[in-house]
């Protein structure tokens, strides 16, 4: 709009970022659907721009993660749906990390077979393993590859029921 | 061009074509489980160049983006280390560019964590985690080849030693690091290398490998400088770019 009086992003009424939050609810990690990207806590900010548009801060999961734009697209057409036009920004510091699962997320994870990370990010170097397997919790586990199907997950196997399961690193 | 500019890209070019050398172990690894991490591992190094080269490209402010960046420079304008366009060999060769190059990104994004360009700081803080799964990984890998039988160790140890040449230019400063360094943006190689060293040491001796005598080096890759491997690699990774100019997923 020219001539438009410039107005500063403002944050959107509670009643609005609550049905905004709902909207965010209902869309999927498109690798780990059980998630949501709420439960991933990749969704930093939610803001009014001075145009009327709304601006979602989105954080990257890992660096080179390809659902990162998938996701981004998701979240854009879930709001559009909605009749919100929006734009995302990308928000690198702080970084994501692990730690940024909500514990609904850690929840959903583990009934879907993944274990949840074990632990926390900052100790990443030293090594981490998951708590127990997701289907039979016996705490024998052995990892057989540090790299999974996606970059977020290890490849363990269970040494009592024998099942192989992915882990989701604390990374 | 600007130091800092300068500087950017030969991060984000010694991460574009590690991962482009490493991308070519797909469908090849010995086993499923080393595809899936040599895979893991390039994709992790190609989102660290995206986010490098379009950083830079704001740096340069001349419009440039990831993409231009990426495809449509010569090989004389690209400044990444000689040691990561080096052929992938054999698998052994692969494990020891691999951890010798991980050992000094791990201590390159410490010390760039703290850099005073916040959104280089971000990146690195992000890439640390990144780079001590592949630490372990490509050390792992080097302590069982070492310490496996006599062929896998005599296979590794030569790897090392034909590799080791291409190390000093890590650890070499010169007038890009010297200005990057007193602003406060970069990382003077040189001070890497004390940790790069005492860890080198200490694996080494775990995989029960001889560290290989300083030797000359003749390359200059992050001034432009390249060997003649890097020439071949470009080309296939820009025909695509270059035969349909602008192309987009």
């Amino acid at each position: 709009m020219m001539g438009a009086q410039a107005r500063v992003p403002s944050t959107p009424s509670p009643e609005l970022l609550a049905r905004l939050r709902g909207i965010l609810a209902q869309v999927a990690d498109p690798e780990i659907p059980v998630l949501s990207v709420l439960d991933l806590g990749i969704v930093r900010h939610i803001r009014l721009l001075g145009d009327g548009r709304l601006e979602v801060g989105i954080a990257p999961t890992y660096s080179g993660c390809p659902a990162n734009a998938v996701i981004k697209e998701d979240v854009l057409r879930a709001l559009a749906a909605a009749g919100f036009e929006a734009v995302a920004t990308e928000v690198l510091a702080p970084p994501w990390s692990s730690d940024w699962l909500s514990a609904e997320g850690r929840r959903k994870l583990e009934a879907f077979g993944i274990a949840p990370p074990a632990g926390r990010a900052s100790g990443a170097g030293q090594g981490d393993a998951p708590a127990a397997c997701p289907r039979c919790r016996s705490q024998r586990t052995t990892r057989i590859s540090e790299f999974g199907s996606t970059p977020c997950k290890a490849l363990y196997r269970c040494e009592a029921c024998l099942e192989p399961f992915d882990y989701f690193k604390c990374l | 061009m600007t130091p800092r500019f300068h500087y950017v890209l030969r991060l984000a070019d010694t991460n574009l074509v590690l991962a482009q050398r490493l991308g070519e172990w797909v469908g090849h690894a010995p086993a499923l489980e080393e595809d899936l991490g040599i895979a893991n591992i390039a994709l992790d190094l190609l989102g660290q160049a995206r986010l490098l080269l379009a950083h830079a490209g704001r740096l340069e402010g001349a419009g440039r983006g990831e993409d231009e960046l990426a495809y449509l420079r010569e090989e004389s304008e690209y400044f990444n280390l000689t040691l990561v366009e080096q052929p992938n060999g054999d698998f052994g060769d692969t494990v020891a560019r691999q951890y010798l190059f991980d050992a000094w990104q791990f201590g390159l994004y410490e010390a760039l964590a703290r850099s005073k360009d916040s959104t280089l700081a971000a990146i690195a803080a992000k890439g640390i985690k990144e780079a001590a799964y592949h630490l372990r990984y490509s050390g792992g890998w080097l302590v069982r080849l070492g310490d496996g039988t006599p062929e896998s160790h005599a296979r590794v140890e030569r790897s090392l030693r034909e590799l080791w040449p291409f190390t000093n230019e890590l650890f070499d400063d010169d007038e890009t690091d010297h200005a990057v360094a007193a602003d406060g943006t970069g990382a003077l190689p040189s001070s890497l290398l004390p940790a790069w060293s005492a860890r080198m040491d200490e694996t080494l001796a775990r995989a029960t490998l001889k560290r290989p005598a300083p030797a000359r080096f003749g390359w200059y890759g992050k001034q432009g400088r390249h060997s003649e491997h890097l020439g071949y690699l470009l080309a296939e990774m820009q025909s695509l770019h270059r035969a349909h100019p602008g192309a987009a997923w």
